[in-house]
């Protein structure tokens, strides 16, 4: 381990990978402070960018440090405006909008920050305990329990879609599936579903997808709804970054226990940022005391405290199972994993084996990353407030333009910009009506990976009874099953006893 | 009905049209040295397309029950009219428009007519602040991905 930090600090510290990291927290806390784009998006547009740098690590690191950026910068703009723009920083408007609103804003800038440092830190600290004992593990895994460790993510993500929405996860998922089918597998040199069309023979880009699920929805959405984009006033009266020792002294069991309980959160595949950060503020309103909890909603410290060191934590834990196993528990991280992909890099057990300098690189600018923005956006962030002041007639159409861009550049086809508004008007009728998209596209990232793998074990045990002969393999698809049915009986039960109440009394 | 249910009909509908293609039409050109695999390329299709068919019935039917909570969402396509609608068509009519003129027409004169066209439709009026704008911005931007990241875009229109 020593040896492969020392590599990563070497690494991370040359010229290029710290002006990659302090580059990528900047756009990231710039573009994710402007309502409506969430990480997802933002990372889709630095896709193209990232993958002409050509250095897996550098692209990783700018990637990475977008990702923290976006985080923090969608903490600022629920702060100051009450306006989160990520859903993983809802949490945080409930008491930093308060705080903000009694003339606190610099304070409650000062508290995120600090937090989002905190928990992005023990995050990284864990991570790199963490992920080395999960990849030994993962050595041991052949390509039927891959397999089954991608059922299990996937239907772990379709559980997490919570009551009602299970149904449209699962769906969600296997069109994405469907969708990976389109082209030239890797195994068959056959094309499959490509319609005799030319320009399928490839398969569908996943940039494209990816620009099309998250950033064209959500532009669409600002300009149906102005009001999304409201609040031009940002930024005005930022002074007093300080906060006191008696503040710093409760604010600090909070960071402790929810960086520990973010990370793990973080590291489930389908929880994430957003749940993290809930259930993170929900815990520390139970265990405070009376007069604090009375605090909570109206401009509590720790209330402001737990997301934010949950969300950060979070988002450092969702590279475990990245970096590890190859397999992304979310939206983001699966967009990420498209980039290492189109990078020639493979995440997987062995990825720390035959790259060490990538996996470590990336840890160590963690750290970093968590620094710049400790050091370098919080001062900076009165300025970078003004961002929000960007009229939208000016800010819409620019967004459009990259999500073009974005999406042009990767492939150098103008055909893909088609496709690219066609799927993203069918991703906008779907979030009318409540489908998730990040199903989806996690089902496309992982679809080919998931096919290589269930064929590979096909021909190994020539026909299905791998699942049989392979007892981890079985167990891993029972819990599969369990994960998709449970939730869906257990809300099945609740109705029938509602119902059964109603009809006796 | 609602839109709900109606994306997993019309869902249902492609995954017939996949599950057909892989069941009935697409062995019949697999090289006979293949069909002796235990794996062949419409295997993984066949189980998807069950599978999605399955959990489009499940949600055309209501066999799921949402929990009943009310989530308001961001915006209620039953009052689309009440929207910028109008907006947001011409402005995807744009970015098609853009797709198919960005070869031709070059790409400084596309994305300045994109830019400043997407600024106008969204009701931007003042228009000596605005072309200098994207004019900069477009400049700035072809600079950043031909000279910075080395991508090719052809600036010109195709006749200079």
């Amino acid at each position: 381990m020593i040896e492969g930090l020392l590599i990563g600090l070497t690494a991370a510290f040359s010229f290029t990978n710290l002006g990659m990291v302090i580059a990528g927290c900047l756009i990231g806390t710039f573009i994710g402070m402007l309502p409506g784009l969430g990480p997802m998006s933002i990372i889709a547009i630095m896709i193209p960018v990232a993958i002409t740098i050509g250095d897996p690590s550098a692209a990783l690191i700018l990637l990475a440090g977008v990702y923290y950026g976006a985080i923090f910068g969608g903490s600022t703009s629920s702060i100051l405006l009450n306006a989160p723009g990520v859903a993983g920083t809802v949490a945080t408007s409930f008491d930093g909008y308060p705080m903000a609103r009694k003339g606190m804003a610099g304070k409650a800038l000062t508290v995120a920050a600090i937090s989002s440092f905190a928990g992005g830190s023990i995050g990284a600290l864990l991570l790199m305990v963490f992920a080395p004992m999960l990849s030994t593990v993962a050595l041991l895994f052949h390509s039927a329990e891959y397999f089954a460790l991608m059922v299990v993510g996937l239907s772990a993500i379709a559980a997490f879609a919570g009551t009602g929405n299970v149904a449209k996860a699962i769906l969600m998922t296997l069109l994405g599936l469907i969708m990976a089918t389109v082209g030239e597998g890797a195994l068959f040199n056959l094309p499959r579903f490509t319609m005799g069309l030319m320009d399928l023979q490839s398969g569908f880009s996943f940039i494209t997808l990816a620009m099309a699920m998250f950033a064209l929805p959500e532009a669409i959405f600002l300009v149906l709804n102005p009001a999304r984009s409201a609040g031009s006033d940002g930024g005005g009266k930022i002074t007093n970054l300080r906060i006191s020792r008696k503040e710093a002294r409760a604010i600090a069991p909070v960071i402790g226990r929810q960086s520990i309980q973010g990370f793990f959160i973080g590291v489930l595949p389908g929880a994430g940022a957003t749940i993290a950060s809930f259930l993170g503020y929900a815990v520390e309103r139970n265990i405070a005391t009376k007069e604090e909890q009375a605090e909570f909603g109206h401009g509590s410290v720790k209330g402001l405290a737990a997301p934010e060191t949950a969300n950060n934590a979070a988002c450092t834990g969702s590279f475990v199972p990245l970096l590890t196993l190859g397999i992304p528990g979310s939206g983001t991280t699966a967009i990420l994993l498209g980039a290492l992909i189109a990078l020639n890099v493979t995440p997987g057990p062995r990825l720390m084996i035959d790259e060490p300098q990538i996996f470590w690189t990336v840890i160590i600018s963690m750290y970093i990353g968590n620094l710049v923005l400790l050091v370098l956006n919080l001062p900076l962030i009165p300025y970078i407030a003004k961002v929000l002041a960007i009229p939208r007639n000016y800010l819409i159409p620019f967004i459009l333009f990259f999500t073009l861009m974005g999406s042009y550049i990767g492939q150098n086809n103008a055909t893909e910009l088609l496709i690219l508004v066609g799927f993203g008007v069918c991703a906008t009728i779907l979030r009318f009506a409540d489908y998730p998209l990040a199903p989806l596209l996690i089902g496309f990232i992982l679809g080919r990976m998931l096919e290589d793998n269930f064929s590979r074990s096909m021909q190994l045990y020539d026909g299905i009874s791998f699942i049989l002969e392979r007892p981890m393999t079985l167990g891993l698809l029972v819990i599969a099953g369990l994960l998709v049915v449970v939730p869906s009986y257990r809300a099945y039960r609740a109705r029938a006893r509602q119902k059964g109440v109603a009809d006796g009394d | 009905m609602a839109l709900d249910r109606w994306i997993a009909l019309i869902i249902l509908g492609i995954t017939l049209a996949y599950g057909y293609a892989a069941f009935f039409t697409m062995d019949h050109s697999l090289p006979p040295f293949m069909q002796r695999n235990p794996i062949w390329p419409s295997t993984f299709p066949k189980a998807l397309s069950v599978m999605a068919m399955v959990a489009s019935l499940v949600i055309l039917l209501g066999l799921e029950k949402s929990s009943g909570e009310d989530k308001s969402p961001d915006i209620d396509y039953r009052r689309l009219g009440d929207y910028n609608l109008g907006q947001a068509l011409m402005l995807l009519g744009l970015m098609v428009a853009y797709a198919l003129l960005l070869r031709p027409a070059g790409f400084l004169f596309s994305t300045f007519g994109f830019l400043s066209l997407g600024a106008i439709i969204l009701g931007e009026r003042k228009l000596h602040l605005l072309l200098p704008i994207t004019a900069c911005a477009t400049g700035v931007v072809w600079y950043l991905v031909e000279v910075v990241l080395g991508i090719f875009l052809r600036p010109w229109p195709f006749f200079i």
